[in-house]
């Protein structure tokens, strides 16, 4: 197989682009698609100060690998979710790689503002799935350190499968307020709230795979022991599914959703994000999720 | 030696398949669709069209993951 570029020797094939690329090609296609979508939806200018969270998988390494060649003035949030070996390797991956780069980064452990309870329990006292808890107090901690120390934008390594498994997921059961919030840039009405961007929205699992290998990335291969059987796998599964039938699919799914459909539903999100009454991090309700889990945490 | 030696990751399973094979055959055959996995020979990408040889070792590295969006 030849490369679509220079007929080298391709070292990945990508049929939703109909194409194949050696690895010099595919490194510069896949910058450009970033750029272009960092620059398509001005996620943000070169100097600001962008909070590049990451997790030690695949995804967000490559985005703060991507980002910081690129010269943008960025900085890593890893935080320890107390889910035992599985969190001890990623964290120590994701140190390495900052290490390795010279990179600044944050580390928060998070078992410290739930009384050293970790996300799973947390999420057998409220009753709620693990990955939903999880999700509550990632963007909690995103929030909070990014105001803190004064950063103007927080980026995250979902990618085209996170985020067309996510559509799906809403459109099968029709979360027309969810709809209206799925966005790769959610801008914040209160100047004091951070701006959130995805700027790998449109790049699929597969790509950000493949340049994390290219790159020489050590990232976390194993996957959280809680994710086996969540919804979203099930979705992402349905998708691939649909992809190998009729390539490109997927990312026609979500960028239509992105170009033509998600400003129908934006009317259905009642108002956007207040302060919480109790943390002053956003918040849909008059006590946001964080607070309302850490609640139930702190009692014995 | 006519066995290829392939390496399922993150699941950590080992299995053998008979060799020499192209890797879009060998997926076919494990029920894997191409576009979820890299496939992994002495630390390079293979497309589908290569041929695994008997006495080889690959890695089968699922690039799905997930579970909080």
């Amino acid at each position: 197989m030849k490369c679509r570029s220079c007929r080298r020797k391709a070292v990945t094939k990508l049929r939703a682009h109909n194409s194949a690329f050696c690895r010099d090609c595919f490194l510069l296609f896949f910058r450009r698609q970033v750029h272009r979508a960092i620059k398509s939806l001005r996620m943000f200018e070169p100097g600001e100060r962008i909070l590049v969270a990451v997790s030690g998988g695949k995804d967000s390494l490559a985005l703060w690998d991507l980002l910081c060649s690129a010269g943008y003035n960025t900085t890593g949030l890893h935080l320890a979710l107390g889910i035992g070996a599985y969190s001890t390797a990623s964290r120590e991956k994701t140190e390495r790689f900052a290490k390795s780069r010279g990179l600044e980064l944050i580390v928060a452990d998070v078992t410290e503002g739930t009384e050293q309870r970790g996300v799973s329990e947390l999420a057998r006292r409220q009753r709620r799935s693990t990955c939903s808890v999880c999700g509550v107090i990632k963007r909690h901690y995103f929030d909070t350190i990014a105001a803190e120390r004064g950063f103007s934008v927080i980026a995250t390594g979902h990618n085209l499968d996170d985020e067309a498994a996510r559509l799906l997921a809403n459109v099968l059961r029709w979360r027309t307020d969810y709809l209206g919030k799925q966005f790769p840039v959610l801008e914040q009405r209160e100047p004091r709230f951070i701006r959130k961007v995805r700027p790998f929205y449109l790049i699929s699992e597969l790509e950000t795979a493949t340049y994390a290998f290219l790159r020489g990335i050590d990232y976390v291969v194993e996957e959280c022991p809680y994710a086996a059987g969540a919804t979203q796998l099930h979705c992402k599964e349905a998708l691939n599914r649909l992809e190998e039938a009729m390539p490109g699919t997927k990312r026609a799914f979500l960028s239509e959703f992105v170009a033509r459909m998600q400003q129908r539903f934006s009317g259905e999100v009642e108002r956007g994000a207040r302060a919480c009454q109790c943390c002053g991090r956003p918040s849909y309700g008059e006590t946001c999720s964080f607070c309302r889990l850490t609640r139930v945490a702190t009692r014995s | 030696m006519n066995v290829i030696k392939i390496k399922l990751e993150p699941q950590g399973k080992e299995l053998q398949m008979p060799g020499p094979r192209p890797v879009g055959r060998l997926l076919k055959e494990l029920d894997i669709v191409p576009g979820t996995v890299l496939v992994i020979r002495d630390e390079t990408l293979l497309t589908e069209d290569e041929i695994v040889t008997g006495g080889e070792e690959i890695e089968i590295r699922s690039v799905i993951s997930g579970g909080n969006s």
